[in-house]
């Protein structure tokens, strides 16, 4: 089981790519916050909720479609995007980018911190 | 869904819309129904407001021994459906939302949605007409009315 401040330290790691806005872990079965590291004006509350919401439902529609369960989504927007990435233990964890962001760098990032939640 | 005063049924159908609960009941502390979606006997409106509000006060009480602020919402997380009970604040007096939602949603959602609904609410509020808290005396003529007119009969 990981402890709080590991999931938070892998949060942190996600914030400091450049142009992530934050980062936080949620429930997706609850869609309630487990750790967050936010810039002002981000509602982490939000995110977790609409998010783990969004990333429980993908999940659930990939496996009834006889599919694996997606490893990374991304939500583009006009001003930016929300990327999520399920992680063990029913745990998302999601970042709220700029358009300004290396996705690609954040990916890899989120990746690495999913696969460590464990 | 129906409401006892027409301002309350845009924020609670928006409120129903966004979070797919199953049931919601909106009601003064003192357990007077304001508005309802979901249930389909009076005798269970009658049922939820009274054990409602006796929640709302012993946990209000609690707070107070514990010599904290109120609680702003008590979840119970069910197997196949949960059960959400928050007290706010209105222009019309203090209120208690009851929301029984199941897996089709998370209590994130729910709560995500029921603070967007008591911010529209107290905005939506009309200015006019100070809070009228139903008196001891009053109060079954009171129930009696609201149920007639949530259930139409």
């Amino acid at each position: 089981m990981t402890d709080a401040q590991t999931v938070l330290d892998r949060v942190t790691r996600v914030t400091r790519v450049p142009g992530v806005r934050g980062a936080l872990v949620a429930s997706a079965l609850d869609g309630l916050v487990v750790a967050e590291q936010l810039m002002d004006g981000v509602d982490g509350r939000a995110a977790a909720a609409l998010a783990g919401s969004l990333v429980g439902r993908l999940v659930r529609t990939a496996e009834g479609a006889g599919r694996q369960a997606p490893a990374f989504v991304q939500l583009r927007a006009e001003r930016g995007s929300i990327l999520a990435a399920p992680c063990p233990d029913d745990l998302v964890l999601i970042a709220v980018v700029g358009p300004d962001a290396n996705v690609g760098l954040a990916r890899l990032e989120m990746l690495d911190a999913a696969s460590r939640l464990a | 869904m129906r409401a006892l005063e027409p301002w309350v049924e845009v924020p609670l159908q928006t409120f129903l819309d966004e979070s797919s609960a199953r049931l919601t009941l909106l009601m003064t502390s003192s357990g007077q129904v304001v508005a309802q979606h979901g249930f389909s006997r009076s005798l269970d409106v009658m049922t939820a407001a009274a054990l409602g509000a006796g929640i709302g006060a012993s946990t209000e009480e609690l707070a107070r021994l514990m010599g904290s602020p109120r609680f702003e919402a008590l979840v119970h997380h069910g197997a196949r459906q949960s059960c959400l009970l928050a007290g706010f604040s209105t222009p019309r007096g203090r209120w208690i939302g009851l929301v029984v939602f199941g897996p089709e949603t998370s209590v994130g959602i729910v709560q995500l949605f029921f603070d967007q609904m008591v911010q529209q609410l107290a905005s939506a509020a009309p200015r006019d007409q100070p809070a009228t808290p139903t008196l001891p005396e009053n109060f079954e003529h009171e129930l009696d009315a609201s149920l007639k007119a949530l259930f139409g009969r």
